[in-house]
């Protein structure tokens, strides 16, 4: 045993983790990460004892992932990507604007704990590089002058952002991943931009269904009304076929929806009804 | 399992890996990460064979290559002897201080280190963290971080409550129990001891038994002879 006393909230949590998980390790750190926003010295000490495993296989591996960390993270975590496409249009400045703005550096927090920040190697978007992550919340084409606007948002509350204000929440144009039409329908705003608009079908109803197209925004309008927690399927206009991929719903578990962005990737989204679930693969 | 090593034909049990067929036949392959008693790692680098034939051939290592049906190997090509003088030489610069290091460098005749000395007391080549995982079961220490930052220690650095301070980590490593303290500051090497080393090869030995195929090259295998007598008495 390599932990005498154990609180019970951390105890719950691990124990939980683990049940879901089947004991794999890196589901069960992530979790705790994602409690967290860290690794506490307790937490891996008890994954330890309760896996079976010996102390320093689980530290090597925790050790071995970016995405873990052993030190307190702050309250908002600012991701800079650095990869090729974001480095050559000018990442590292947006990088020193931020160590300027926060004084830190990369893998550092402000005494605060308020902000952390780190950088990335790549976040998969490099068609709107150079991005900033902050709390999960997307900014593209960041220029050094916005970084200050970006963070005294993030002060104000990142949620609270209104999306009509801040244009750089971005509009998406998807086609079918199958026939390549294009479901853009320009003839219905949602959110002021052109909506994406498909058919769907749950229980015995069919009807369309229109998504807001700006990545972020959770805004739909639908022919019936769809209860909460329903799964829909959904369908593309032209070719009737299925949309549905192999891709689970971080959230929910649920099979992802595919939509091809023009000009490249992937965008996928969660088809239940209220789950937020979903994910950007350019 | 039909192979070929150095052009000579062996029938290998299907357990054996290149190295054990190499040091059955007694051909040398110089080892640093290799030990009997344990698992064998591949870290070190320095055991690397070339296998294949033709323009395919590939550099493996042979600590952890086990014997396939049709191998053909060398051990001592010039492709392998350049591998494995870069590897030493990357090592020895990690850290000079090493007897065992020292000592490969003279046997194969390494002459100079072209990186930048680091004078570290560890070259990660993980015989510590089998030795206390294998031979000891105690699994205290492990690689910790990863590329150029990996380690080996405790978790979190501190005093591990697996560990039973039996010492086995030290008494294998082959980088802090044996120092050398010749080291020449520019050079990074010694070579000390290697003048006044005794004939370690065999009279009777041919091309195939050298090692590293550097026969009269590293001086260990004739006393005060000329080159020239030496290649006489081959012919």
């Amino acid at each position: 045993m390599y932990l005498s006393e154990v609180s019970t909230e951390l105890e719950s949590i691990v124990d939980a983790s683990i049940k879901k998980h089947n004991k794999f390790l890196i589901a069960v750190l992530q979790d705790i990460q994602r409690h967290y926003n860290y690794l506490p010295e307790d937490a891996i000490k008890l994954v330890a004892d309760k896996l079976e495993m010996p102390l320093r296989d689980i530290y090597g591996v925790a050790s071995f992932y970016k995405a873990f960390s052993f030190n307190k993270k702050g309250k908002h975590i600012i991701t800079a990507c650095l990869g090729t496409a974001c480095h050559v249009r000018g990442g590292p400045k947006i990088v020193d604007a931020i160590t300027k703005e926060l004084n830190i550096k990369p893998g550092e927090t402000t005494k605060d704990m308020q902000f952390s920040l780190e950088t990335a190697a790549c976040l998969g978007c490099c068609a709107i590089g150079p991005i900033v992550v902050v709390d999960g919340v997307y900014f593209s084409n960041v220029k050094p002058t916005m970084v200050k606007k970006i963070i005294e948002q993030t002060k104000s509350g990142i949620e609270k952002t209104d999306i009509e204000k801040y244009k750089h929440i971005f509009p998406v144009k998807v086609s079918c991943p199958r026939c390549n039409h294009s479901l853009m329908n320009t003839e219905h705003l949602i959110d002021n931009y052109p909506c994406i608009h498909i058919t769907v079908s749950f229980g015995r109803k069919h009807g369309w269904l229109r998504l807001s197209s700006l990545y972020g925004s959770y805004s739909i309008e639908s022919e019936h009304e769809i209860p909460m927690d329903t799964e829909l399927n959904c369908f593309c206009p032209h070719c009737h076929t299925e949309l549905t991929s192999s891709f689970e719903c971080p959230i929910c578990g649920a099979n992802m929806v595919p939509l091809m962005i023009r000009g490249g990737g992937t965008v996928h989204f969660c088809p239940r009804r209220g789950c937020k679930g979903h994910m950007l693969d350019v | 399992m039909k192979i070929k090593i150095d052009g000579i034909s062996f029938d290998a049990p299907e357990y054996f890996t290149i190295l054990d067929a190499a040091r059955f036949l007694g051909l040398n392959i110089p080892t640093l990460c290799y030990h009997e008693g344990l698992s064998p790692g591949g870290n070190c680098r320095l055991c690397v064979v070339e296998i294949g034939k033709g323009d395919r051939t590939k550099l493996v290592t042979s600590c952890t290559y086990p014997v396939e049906e049709g191998l053909v190997v060398r051990t001592s090509s010039e492709r392998v002897i350049k591998a494995r003088k870069m590897t030493l030489e990357l090592l020895i610069a990690q850290s000079p201080t090493s007897k065992v290091l020292q000592d490969l460098a003279s046997k194969m005749g390494l002459k100079q280190v072209r990186f930048k000395p680091k004078w570290e007391s560890c070259i990660n080549c993980g015989l510590c963290v089998r030795m206390c995982e294998e031979q000891m079961k105690a699994k205290a220490i492990g690689f910790v971080n990863r590329g150029n930052k990996l380690e080996i220690t405790t978790p979190f650095d501190m005093e591990s409550e697996d560990c039973r301070k039996c010492g086995a980590c030290m008494y294998i490593c082959p980088v802090v129990t044996l120092r050398c303290h010749g080291a020449h500051p520019e050079s990074v090497l010694c070579s000390g001891c290697y003048n006044s080393l005794q004939p370690t090869c065999t009279s009777n030995e041919d091309n195939y038994n050298c090692w590293m195929g550097l026969k009269n090259e590293c001086g260990t295998c004739y006393n005060g002879e000329s080159n020239e007598n030496i290649n006489e008495n081959i012919k």
